[in-house]
């Protein structure tokens, strides 16, 4: 699987990329396809079409030494506009 | 928990916060016509559910701790339907003013 | 649907009481629904009858529909596959008016339990299993349903062997997510209704397995 990295940005508005996966490496365990980009949607703006990926984290990237299951994992949907390379 | 910069009031993933309450309700049919309301305005394009969120975000955390989740959404729906130019904020005053007039409870003056 | 709220004996069938609406004093957010829905139908942009087939339509959906999709995955491989490779057309196909729902289907196995939850705000898959629970919406779980799954699980009742993996799905986008739980021991004999009745909402978020049936 593809390893990328999550940008490590803070915006303010409407942002579906969750702040607990910025900055977190992860593997990307699908591509969906195109969505209207909802920080434009939101704000009743013509959307540009953004490839939506599901992103796999290990509970130990996301949360270190407090994760519960190092092992267990987290997908989460993310636009490519918020990904980098790893 | 409170809203920063950086992680907004409503991104909760990850946070503390104690046991999961069980305890749930079966919907009113005001919150019925709310959802209703929602998904018809969204399908005829008068908004976008990522406009509702937006709403729902802006209105922050006190919002979400005082106001029940239909409560919040009939605010967003509205902030999104005066966005979109669909009524004014002085009909909608006016109205509510009408419906108060009608009745004290829901039933009186619900309307149709 | 008049009713008495201070009658506490008096149960939805979902066993919960009826939430109070007709007989209180009006609320601003009520004043506010009426008016928004008056001006919606007086400007031309909905009718009393769309809203309330769309309050019927909405109605009419529950985890029963999303439970048997699980029992017929469980006895028709092909479909499993068809499932998994592509849950909305799956559903569709089945016959369930799913409307423009971007579904999912992750399966429960003896190594991986999958669990779902919306971090951002509630999303849940509404138009197969119908609106969700209320503890779905809640910070509790919104909060810690990513970071600490197995606490969560055994507040559920649900406590699981290390050696099985979890995978949590944060449902952050365009996608929503059904679990297939695990089908039971015990239940070779029986078929897909007899299934089907085995298969409760929360083990279709994760949240709960499937039932044993009754002497197995």
């Amino acid at each position: 699987m593809t390893k990328v990295r999550i940008k490590t940005m803070y915006p303010p508005g409407h942002v579906r990329a969750p702040f607990y996966i910025r900055g977190k490496e992860g593997e990307i365990e699908r591509e969906i396809g195109p969505f209207g980009n909802p920080e434009q949607l939101a704000y009743g703006l013509e959307a540009e079409k953004q490839t939506l990926y599901r992103v796999r984290f290990s509970m130990a990237e996301l949360w270190a030494e407090a994760a519960e299951a190092p092992g267990d994992t987290v997908d989460v949907e993310v636009y490519a506009h918020w990904l980098e390379e790893s | 928990m409170t809203d920063t910069p950086e992680r907004r009031w409503h991104d909760m993933g990850g946070q503390d916060a104690g046991p999961v309450p069980m305890d749930g309700h079966d919907f009113a049919l005001w919150e019925k016509r709310i959802d209703a309301l929602m998904v018809l305005c969204g399908g005829k394009g008068l908004f976008t559910v990522d406009g509702l969120r937006r709403a729902l975000e802006d209105m922050g955390e006190d919002a979400f701790e005082k106001y029940s989740y239909y409560e919040r959404w009939i605010a967003a729906t509205n902030q999104n339907l005066i966005e979109a130019g669909v009524y004014t904020l002085e009909e909608l005053g006016q109205r509510m003013e009408d419906v108060a007039a009608r009745g004290p409870t829901y039933g009186e003056a619900q309307g149709d | 649907m008049p009713h008495d709220h201070h009658d506490h004996e008096h149960l939805s069938p979902s066993g919960h009481p009826f939430r109070a609406d007709n007989d209180i004093p009006l609320t601003y957010w009520q004043r506010m629904e009426i008016a928004v829905r008056e001006l919606l139908v007086e400007k031309g942009h909905l009718t009393p009858a769309e809203i309330n087939a769309q309050i019927d339509a909405m109605d009419a959906r529950s985890p029963a529909d999303g439970a048997a999709v699980v029992a017929r995955a469980w006895v028709d491989p092909e479909f499993k596959t068809r499932l998994l490779a592509n849950a909305s057309e799956a559903t569709r196909a089945m016959g369930f008016d799913i409307g423009p729902l971007n579904l999912i289907a992750v399966e429960n196995t003896a190594e991986i339990h999958n669990i779902i939850v919306c971090t951002l705000c509630s999303c849940y898959p509404r138009n197969l299993l119908g609106l969700p629970p209320d503890w779905y919406k809640t910070r509790a779980y919104r909060s810690r349903a990513v970071k600490e799954p197995r606490k969560v699980l055994r507040e559920f009742g649900v406590e699981l062997p290390k050696s099985t993996q979890i995978r949590v799905h944060d449902s952050t986008a365009d996608m929503r997510y059904v679990v297939i739980p695990a089908r039971p021991e015990g239940t070779d004999g029986l078929d897909e209704a007899a299934l089907a009745a085995l298969v409760t909402r929360d083990s279709m978020i994760g949240t709960g397995l499937a039932r044993v049936p009754a002497g197995a």
